[in-house]
């Protein structure tokens, strides 16, 4: 085996002494802030928040530790340590999430501050991904091999890390705070139901600067990002996240924990109003003290450098002749592979949605034969993507048909990329204790229902995406279906929605009609389908189709037999 | 209450007035915002200080315009989570360059003294029965930081530093 070592051209922020002081030093106290709540130094409510900025969150029947991916990319030596850690302290399994992050669903409170000494020997840690703080950016998953690429999106990303790590003015904030970045004309990272939604882009002079959307969100009141800066030049970069912040730590609403979002506050001061107060907070901050200086972007981009890619022909004989000869690969590749920006080269996604399976779950054996594959293919480097899969970023063409036997072989081949059964749901009744309704089982008969692969080829490009109640963790409103679960007098039920879409051209999904039972929305679902394909002209995606007929023939059929 | 200051428990100068009692004239008075606001002639012979008590929704534009007349301004924290009183020290002191004592009142824990600190306070209001112990730590705990703290001279051309060094 071609071993090359581990990450060392992974396109991850590499820490040197300081970085590793300052994880060692958070936690050792989280390990003290433990002590002082066993002895009650520490009331509930006080240590509640603490726990939550480390990744501790009590779920309905066992803590639930969240770990930051930072912006979805890491090692495969980092992977391997979450295998290990789901061994020892979980039932051998992790859940990555919507949020590029991974959490293990039965931890014990006790165990915590070891698991997170863990995490630090190799250079992880649970930090701000829960709690009223600036949670892990997110960006796009193909990010660094994509072709449509204008601007790397981690350099930004982790220069948002670092900036709002402990930052002491915003980490009490009225609610919990989101960003994501995308660096391409495309929209992969949903940028527009994020409390801040940035898109990186070149000027006619090549120089870097950003757009900022404020106030999108999904959750009980769902809103999309309004536009509020069209150009902000890099050197301004915090400054004007500064300002965002400052404003929102001021005036955003502390009285009502579901208007305490930024989306309400640009909600009911009006775009207008909010983008001057920022922009008034902005002209005082601006000035050396913020100023994003090119040096410290030159030093950051050093770490995201692109791997030693080869010289290679454009197209490979081998991996041509394997999807002539092989169909299940040919289908895989026209699925789950993407174009790679280098020759030769190509994106590979690993979808973690097999038929009837968990969505995003992944046993600690598929985490450690993930890892091995990404040493051997793609520069022992792993992403996580907001759609609760996994991709190697930077595959030989030649390598895809080893890379596909392997993974076909542990249960990981799945072709389903962006297809009905490519679900994202949230972990709903079976563990949190917010949620109305279960949302996996919905998935697993979802996803077993459109189990053969050449049918949802056929149907093509339809996220179906779940949430178990009203604060939409699985972003059902953004979903070209959208299921929510409701409690009806103690019983299940599900709301379906119809015509959502979380890329650029952001939409809501409308209510189809009233809700129905888990087995009534399975069939809602395939007649949904059916409709569809009826209806679909030449090259309609779905939700093409629907702008074009409307709600009515959805609606007709679907409540046919009520 | 113990009044904390660079890590320790220290006697507190300050005589904390509620609303309707007599201020003394002859020593450090705090008294709440309100009655400033209401009666802020009855203090314009006053020679000893005057210290104001602020509401977390009072933000610092709100007390701007008499800074000059308070030797303290006490940011009152209802609950720990409310944040809002690190932005208003922020902005005292960076917007409207306020020199006098900041004090953090209400309810806080040793958790956040170190953010306190680095956003102006100058001084921490413990509950009683707090552990000294625990705001000592809580200032030397953690050694780096990834922005540049309030009196810090440092540009953000250097993301992470090492504080107090």
């Amino acid at each position: 085996m071609n071993h090359i070592a581990p990450g060392r051209h992974a396109g991850v922020y590499t820490y040197d002494e300081i970085d590793r002081r300052f994880v060692a030093e958070r936690v050792e106290q989280f390990r003290a802030q433990v002590e002082r709540r066993l002895s009650g130094e520490l009331t509930e409510e006080e240590f509640k928040p603490l726990r939550l900025m480390n990744g501790l969150y009590l779920q309905l029947h066992a803590y639930m530790l969240r770990i930051a991916v930072p912006y979805g990319v890491m090692t495969s030596r980092q992977m391997r340590k979450l295998a290990e850690i789901g061994r020892t302290y979980d039932k051998g399994y992790g859940h990555f999430t919507t949020r590029q992050n991974l959490q293990f669903n039965w931890i014990k409170l006790e165990e915590t501050p070891d698991i997170l000494n863990q995490l630090a020997e190799v250079d992880m840690h649970a930090l701000q991904t829960s709690g009223n703080c600036v949670r892990n950016v997110t960006t796009d998953q193909f990010v660094g091999a994509a072709k449509d690429e204008l601007v790397d999106g981690r350099v930004y990303a982790e220069i948002l890390r670092q900036w709002t790590t402990l930052h002491p003015e915003f980490t009490y904030l009225p609610r919990k705070f989101k960003i994501a970045i995308m660096g391409s004309e495309k929209d992969r990272a949903a940028i527009r139901v994020h409390d801040v939604g940035v898109i990186a882009k070149r000027n006619d002079q090549g120089e870097i600067g950003f757009a900022f959307y404020a106030g999108g969100g999904l959750g009980r009141s769902p809103f999309i990002g309004k536009l509020i800066r069209e150009w902000v030049p890099e050197e301004d970069f915090v400054g004007y996240l500064e300002a965002i912040l400052r404003v929102y730590n001021q005036y955003g609403r502390r009285d009502n924990i579901y208007k305490a979002r930024i989306k309400i506050l640009v909600h009911e001061l009006g775009q207008e109003k909010f983008t001057a107060e920022v922009e008034e907070e902005f002209a005082r901050l601006r000035g050396p003290k913020y100023r994003l200086a090119p040096e410290i972007v030159a030093e950051i981009r050093q770490h995201f450098a692109p791997p030693p890619f080869e010289d290679l022909p454009a197209t490979s004989v081998s991996f041509d002749g394997a999807r002539v000869q092989n169909e299940a690969f040919a289908r895989w590749v026209a699925v789950n592979v993407t174009e790679h920006k280098a020759p030769g080269y190509a994106v590979a996604t690993i979808s973690l949605k097999p038929a009837g399976g968990i969505p995003g779950d992944a046993t600690s054996e598929q985490m450690d034969l993930v890892a091995d594959l990404a040493d051997r293919y793609s520069f022992g480097e792993i992403r996580v993507t907001h759609t609760q899969n996994l991709v190697l970023a930077h595959v030989k063409q030649d390598d895809l048909f080893a890379l596909w036997t392997a993974l076909e072989g542990a249960g990981l081949g799945t072709a389903n990329v962006g297809l009905i059964g490519d679900i994202i749901a949230c972990p709903g009744l079976d563990y949190c204790a917010l949620a109305n309704a279960r949302s996996i089982p919905l998935a697993q008969a979802i996803s077993a229902r459109f189990a053969d692969p050449a049918r949802q080829q056929a149907i093509g490009e339809l996220g179906i995406k779940i949430s178990g109640c009203i604060n939409a963790c699985g972003h059902h409103h953004v979903g070209a279906i959208g299921i929510l679960g409701v409690d009806k007098k103690g019983e299940e039920f599900y709301q379906i929605t119809v015509g959502g879409d979380p890329t650029l051209t952001t939409a809501i999904g409308d209510i189809l009609g009233p809700a129905v039972t888990a087995d009534e929305a399975v069939d809602a679902i395939e007649a949904i389908v059916e409709v569809y394909l009826a209806n679909r002209h030449d090259g309609e995606r779905f939700l093409d189709t629907l702008k074009r007929t409307g709600h009515g023939p959805f609606k007709e059929r679907v409540y046919a037999a009520h | 209450m113990p009044l904390i200051k660079d890590g320790r428990i220290v006697e507190d100068d300050w005589v904390k007035v509620p609303d309707g009692e007599p201020v003394p004239a002859d020593r450090p008075a705090i008294i709440t915002f309100e009655r400033w606001q209401a009666e802020r002639d009855s203090f314009a012979g006053r020679n000893a200080a005057l210290g104001v008590r602020v509401k977390s929704g009072t933000l610092a534009p709100a007390i701007a315009p008499d800074l000059e007349r308070f030797a303290l301004v006490a940011v009152e924290f209802p609950k720990f989570r409310d944040g809002r009183g690190f932005s208003t020290a922020r902005e005292l002191r960076e917007r409207f360059g306020y020199q006098g004592e900041i004090r953090a009142v209400g309810h806080i824990i040793p958790d956040q003294y170190q953010f306190m600190m680095r956003t102006g306070f100058t001084s921490a209001e413990a509950p009683e029965g707090t552990n000294p112990e625990s705001w000592a730590r809580a200032l030397t705990e953690i050694t780096v930081a990834f922005q540049p703290s309030l009196d810090d001279p440092q540009p953000l051309s250097l993301l992470r530093r090492r504080l107090g060094v």
